[in-house]
């Protein structure tokens, strides 16, 4: 019961962070990526303050043993940067930029009732699915 | 409408910091959201590729995304008004879906996985992402406002 109370509770911290931050609303991402017109430099502070404190917290953290409900960590181990990781993340920021919705602040406008949030969320299930049919390599 | 709140920002985004924090403490997992829903989805998962990902128990993305869900109806009863009003283009919504649902699995990971969890790891490629996925939404933005879709 305790690895399920600790992952149900930082999601909800995280989903507490997101609707804190402001980056619920998709015009206040979408002003973060308007660079070139009415600029909301907002989300970079979310950045500063969720890297600022994650960087300095994992240190002590992967110096334990083990977590404290799992048996290992597991942190990804991969470093190389092909073709994938870019075109992947070049798609991802498209849909960033059209929607003003990312996956974690779309679960959490999804739960509060907005519809647009949950169309967005049935859409992103459909892309993960397409792109399983599609883009992943078989083994 | 939109305006700067460097405060706000900060403050919610120390508050995501400490939300992955302590998931790793915890369960000793990086708080990749598009990962866990993709594990979610069933069938392979791609969020912890290459950390020797084994039997051991997934679930903690349920529960996780579980608690997003929880902070979603929570900022409904308590603060509506902070909420998103007036709903954007369902078509838009629909697109912005596809890409990001099909590339945070293509380049395994979203703004959580990448940008909060591995850059706060120095990782090269989270980096790389990261420069990327904001590079492409600036440009579609740009885009975007040349059409006239942004007022």
């Amino acid at each position: 019961m305790k690895p399920k109370i600790a992952a149900l509770f930082a999601g909800l911290l995280f989903g507490v962070g997101l609707v804190v931050s402001g980056m619920t609303s998709p015009g206040k991402v979408t002003a973060f990526l308007d660079l070139f017109g009415h600029w909301d430099p907002s989300l970079a502070f979310v950045m500063i303050g969720a890297i600022g404190v994650h960087a300095l917290l994992l240190r002590p953290i992967l110096r334990q043993r083990r977590p404290l409900f799992a048996t290992k960590f597991q942190v990804p181990q991969k470093t190389t940067i092909d073709a994938r990781l870019v075109l992947g993340a070049g798609l991802f920021g498209v849909g960033w930029g059209l929607g003003g919705v990312c996956p974690g602040p779309g679960f959490v406008s999804a739960a509060s009732g907005s519809g647009y949030a949950l169309v967005f969320v049935a859409a992103m299930a459909a892309g993960v699915l397409i792109e399983r049919r599609l883009l992943e390599p078989k083994t | 409408m939109d305006s700067f709140t460097p405060f706000s920002a900060l403050a919610g985004g120390a508050l995501i910091g400490l939300a992955a924090s302590l998931l790793m403490l915890s369960l000793g997992r990086v708080a990749g959201i598009s990962g866990m829903f993709a594990s979610v989805l069933g069938g392979r998962s791609k969020a912890s590729e290459g950390a020797g990902e084994g039997a051991e128990d997934r679930s903690y993305g349920y529960w996780f995304i579980g608690g997003l869900l929880v902070a979603g109806l929570l900022a409904r009863l308590v603060t509506p008004s902070s909420l998103p009003t007036g709903a954007g283009s369902l078509l838009l919504a629909t697109g912005a879906g596809l890409f990001v649902g099909a590339g945070t699995r293509l380049g395994s990971g979203c703004t959580s996985g990448h940008g909060v969890c591995g850059l706060s790891r120095f990782s090269r490629r989270s980096l790389v992402a990261t420069l990327t996925f904001m590079g492409t939404g600036i440009l579609t933005v740009l885009a975007l406002r040349t059409l006239g879709a942004l007022s």
